[in-house]
């Protein structure tokens, strides 16, 4: 009984310590106050929109589920608050079985626009699409609405990140001083591989003798061996460095400590290293989710094909004014950037896939 | 069955519920820190998990890996192996199933079918086997290799899912999403209910899990590894080849796994891709040993973990609290459950001591091997 | 085709960030072995390190104090080993299965807190590197030894300590007592309780720390789940290190020059695929203990709960 006592003793101790540590800051929590703020109001001014999002990693990832997040709630505040767009999110869907559930238990639940934003989604997607022709659901990254199955309630969205990855490398070749830029990367697959194909372009396109090594860390949330990769590409002489997935934040702050340029990619990743990122090719999901709600009340529940480029606004151009880059070479920067950019729209440029 | 015994069963069935129970306290001061109602909160993972039959099903469909991976390890601890590997047999039994089904996707579904689930199995048992011969053969010990293995089998297959592996439709598209193209449908397995995932994966994973039990009790291989696991010396004094039988319990083990990938991908997916297993190697462990390590306890023991798992996905998104404060529950529950085990070990003890000496000499000591807890520890 | 990497950059290169990656193993894993040593399994590496990492990254987020944060991620790391010696050591649980419970409420609780206290990922500026005087302006040996945040040198610093306490000392005896016939330690004297719980709270402490010398030593900064299953790695590596302490920095090596050695390769363009690359490091692990694992022999009550009068 003595030792059933202190084990409950230390079990009150434990909680105690877990509550007082997220007490302080309950308050704050936005999504649980934004959904509970949701339900109230949507009863006297008229249903809001109902969007659910399933996204594989987190909403605070620096990346790829934070970047679509942040278009959401921009979206949010622009209609008008959670009176007028609900949102609803399921983060870390790593399974895909788990995600299957989710997406159809939100379509189930009235929710209007069910967002899989994981190419690993497509199978369930496309399942639980058939069971709710009234719902209208999302996929990317992919450019297949399930039109060939019949299915007329699915968007499809694809970032051409090779137009961001070669204004980035445009960008890198003018500022690398010893001719020598790493890049760190997860798996040589999707959105990650256009990328890296494009920036390694706009650097042969600006400075044909610089060399552009890339490692590969199989991962995607190896946040230590993304830092290590950081290191080695410094060591091997690289001061410009890249990289995509949720792990960069390791190397970015690698290249914070050793003082070496990044260039960011999917979200603005400037708040990490004011000093140190240059510039971020920022994934600008505004237009598209807009898009997809004004498609929605029209009658048109899906079908459409989102690209998101340079051309479509899908992907902008973040320069960070606060680095350590001299002002006339930010300009010069710049003007190259831009160049490339109208390049890249009137079609005299053509970033390989 | 004496009212004692009544007791002493009911004890053992009502301690666990008291251990998730205070593992529910603890999260509710958390839930309350988080500004949340607590009993709304678990009323929305109960009604989530068994409340409705899209619910009941998803609880059904997830209890199916976790009843076949959790048969794996039951065989393998039971042969005194600590197979952590179950992540990558997994993998890797989806893997040579999709593969198998790919590439005969000509022959009648009467045949591709079983075969591919056997296929799934054998690549499962491959998998589990190169454990299970490093440890029988070189004294590699089992924890370190399952677990690279486990890092080894996810890269493999992130490289064939984009390479050798890749749908052919995705190359041409160039889209390039890692999967590997539908297999036939002749090897789907049929859905139960439909308009949701629950499919004849779980039928299969009950009736293994009753072979398993005749398998472990009835007869001489099962008991040959079940003495290799409580006393490897005596086994060999007995004269079983002890090394034979460690490498067996990984090769099925592994075998289990491999097979609980094949019917995910047969009856969930359709083709293999990432994100297929996801933990089901750790979950089958925990639902293992919520069970005794007893297959016929695996079955209310998977379909309680996979509830609470499916519940808990409901109450994220139906709450929205973060994913985590979940998994911290998860967690409480699994200490406390096993810690708990601890005063049925101590009732059983007192029980059986009372029956010694009132009844006498008459009275057997508990039968080695009933699969009880007496034996729980691997 | 090789002969990139026998430059003095690419091999001082290899060995700098081996001995970088090399830091959270030796800690999480000399800890683990004190622990395994008395008979005591845990496989809650994992969620502890994530615990330390946070909290040791918190408290420098807060502070600015880099050592306050190593202090509080050693007692936070402590207290989780507490939690599993009484789980697995009074309530006498399966070790295996407790670790897994212990490794969930580790990942979630620190990505719950980080979630509500912290956000998003905001760098801290934790331990720097310290060139020490005179030893790190020798060329090349300089650059190899003496240019590594402090969490580095502590690692490799509890090497030799921790073979010292292990074999030359009462305690050490006591602990390896404990793992090897509880029975006879406990019938000379040798609480076994006290011995296991002494352990399992220093593996915690210094899994902990570990987690911290990412956090707020090598990386300077915490994201959810960040140590991405190094926690198991470091367990594997005990059984690598045959419970040896020098046994344990050569597996900590081992793994961790291989997994730099590939980075390298990718850098220097060499012809190997970055998909078999970063397969090496778990292959030549499991290759190399193959090969050398025949004379190791495991503690007799690892795993073993021990009561007394059985």
């Amino acid at each position: 009984m003595r030792k059933l006592s202190l084990f409950m003793g230390l079990l009150v101790v434990v909680a105690m310590f877990i509550g007082a540590c997220a007490a302080p800051v309950a308050p704050a929590a936005p999504a649980t106050e934004a959904a509970e703020a949701a339900t109230e109001a949507a009863a006297p001014a008229g249903e809001p929109f109902k969007i659910a999002l399933i996204m594989p990693s987190t909403t605070t990832d620096y990346s790829w589920s934070q970047s679509i997040y942040d278009g959401l709630k921009a979206v949010q505040t622009e209609m008008g608050g959670e009176g007028a767009l609900e949102i609803a999110v399921s983060e870390n869907m790593f399974q895909v079985a788990d995600a299957g559930n989710a997406i159809r238990d939100y379509a189930t639940n009235g929710y209007d626009l069910v967002i899989a934003h994981g190419a690993q989604y497509g199978n369930p997607l496309f399942e639980v699409a058939k069971d709710f022709p009234e719902t209208s659901f999302a996929w990317g990254t992919t450019t297949n609405t399930g039109a060939d199955q019949g299915l007329a309630n699915v968007f499809a969205y694809e970032p051409a990140a090779q137009e961001g990855g070669y204004l980035n490398g445009v960008a890198a070749a003018l500022l690398s001083d010893k001719n020598v830029i790493g890049v760190v990367g997860p798996v040589e697959a999707g959105d990650a591989k256009l990328y890296i194909n494009g920036f390694v372009a706009g650097v042969k396109a600006t400075e044909p003798d610089t060399a552009v090594n890339v490692t590969y860390t199989g991962q995607f949330g190896d946040t230590a061996l993304a830092a290590e990769a950081a290191n080695t590409q410094i060591e091997a002489g690289a001061d410009v460095l890249t990289g995509s997935a949720q792990q960069v934040v390791g190397a970015i702050q690698t290249a914070k400590d050793k003082g070496v340029y990044w260039f960011g990619s999917q979200s603005d990743q400037a708040p990490l290293a004011t000093d140190i990122v240059v510039t971020s090719v920022v994934y600008d999901w505004t237009k598209v989710i807009k898009d997809m709600i004004e498609s929605h009340n029209a009658g048109t529940l899906g079908g459409k094909v989102f690209t998101m480029t340079l051309n479509d606004g899908g992907q902008t151009m973040v320069y960070n004014d606060q680095s350590t880059v001299p002002a006339e070479k930010m300009a010069e920067i710049k003007t190259a950037v831009e160049a490339a950019a109208k390049g890249i729209q009137d079609g005299s440029i053509v970033p390989a896939k | 069955m004496t009212r004692r015994t009544w007791s002493l069963r009911l004890f053992e069935a009502l301690l666990p519920i008291a251990a998730v129970l205070l593992a529910f306290a603890i999260g509710a001061v958390l839930l309350l820190a988080l500004g949340e109602n607590p009993l709304e909160a678990y009323w929305t993972l109960i009604s989530g998990a068994f409340g409705s039959v899209a619910g009941l099903a998803a609880t059904l469909t997830k209890m199916t890996p976790l009843i076949l991976v959790g048969l794996g390890i039951v065989i393998s601890f039971r042969g005194g192996v600590i197979n952590i590997g179950g992540e990558g047999q997994l993998i890797i039994g989806a893997l040579g199933a999709t593969a198998f089904a790919l590439a005969f996707s000509s022959w009648p579904g009467w045949l591709l079918l079983p075969l591919t689930l056997i296929m799934g199995a054998l690549a499962g048992a491959f998998w589990g086997g190169i454990a299970g011969s490093l440890k029988a053969w070189l004294n590699v010990n089992e924890i370190l290799s399952t677990v690279m293995l486990n890092s080894i089998a996810l890269l493999l297959v992130n490289w064939l899912l984009r390479g050798p592996l890749l749908d052919p439709a995705q190359k041409a598209a160039g889209t390039n999403i890692p999967q590997t193209a539908a297999i036939p449908e002749s090897t789907w397995l049929p859905r139960l209910i439909p308009r949701t995932q629950l499919h004849a994966g779980l039928l299969l994973a009950l009736v293994l899990a009753v072979l398993v039990y005749f398998l472990l009790w009835r007869t001489t291989l099962g008991y040959r590894i079940r003495t290799v696991g409580l006393n490897p010396s005596a086994a060999r004094y007995a004269g079983i080849p002890v090394p034979f039988y460690v490498a067996l319990s990984l090769v099925l083990g592994g075998a289990f796994a491999g097979l609980a990938g094949a019917v995910e991908v047969m009856g969930l997916h359709h083709r293999m891709l990432e994100g297929l297993s996801g933990g089901y190697g750790f979950s089958g462990i925990v639902a293992a040993l919520f069970g005794k390590l007893h297959p016929i306890g695996l079955i209310p023991a998977s379909f309680f973990f996979g509830g609470l798992l499916v519940g808990a996905d409901k109450m994220q998104r139906a709450i929205q609290v973060p994913s985590a404060l979940i998994t911290v529950i998860n967690g409480m529950v699994v200490m406390f459950v096993v810690a708990s085990d601890l005063y049925v070990r101590r009732a059983k003890r007192r029980y059986s001591a009372e029956a010694m000496s009132s009844i006498g000499e008459s009275a057997a000591p508990p039968a080695a091997g009933d699969g009880t807890a007496a034996e729980l520890v691997p | 085709m090789f002969e990139q990497l026998f430059t003095v950059t690419a091999i001082v290169g290899i060995i700098h960030s081996g001995i970088r990656l090399a830091t959270p193993y030796l800690f999480a894993s000399l800890g683990e072995m004190f622990a395994q040593r008395s008979g005591v399994v845990n496989l809650g590496v994992e969620g502890i390190m994530l615990m330390g990492a946070f909290s040791g990254y918190y408290v420098v987020l807060i502070t600015g104090n880099p050592w306050l944060g190593l202090l509080v991620a050693l007692i936070v790391g402590a207290l989780l080993g507490l939690l599993m010696a009484v789980i697995s050591v009074t309530m006498q649980a399966e070790q295996g299965i407790s670790g897994i419970g212990l490794t969930l409420f580790g990942v979630g609780l620190s990505s719950l807190l980080f979630k509500v206290l912290v956000g998003s990922p905001t760098g801290v500026s934790g331990f720097q590197p310290v060139e020490i005087p005179v030893l790190s302006s020798i060329p090349i040996i300089g650059d190899l030894f003496f240019d590594y945040e402090i969490p580095t040198y502590i690692a490799f610093l509890l090497v030799p300590i921790s073979l010292y306490v292990l074999m030359r000392t009462t305690l050490g005896l006591k602990i390896r007592a404990v793992g090897q016939n509880p029975q006879a330690a406990d019938s000379l004297g040798v609480s076994v309780p006290r011995v296991r719980y002494a352990t399992v709270i220093f593996g915690g402490a210094m899994a902990g720390v570990a987690g911290a010398s990412l956090s707020i030593g090598i990386i300077d900064i915490f994201q959810e789940n960040m140590t991405n299953g190094m926690g198991f790695i470091a367990v594997a590596l005990v059984y690598f290190g045959g419970w040896r302490p020098l046994g344990v920095l050569a597996g900590a090596l081992l793994f961790s020059m291989v997994n730099s050695l590939q980075l390298w390769a990718q850098v220097l363009n060499l012809p190997i695929s970055p998909d078999f690359a970063v397969m090496l490091p778990y292959i030549l692990t499991i290759v190399v203990l193959a090969l050398t694992a025949r004379q190791i022999r495991q503690p007799a009550a690892l795993t073993k709960p021990y009561e007394r009068g059985d």
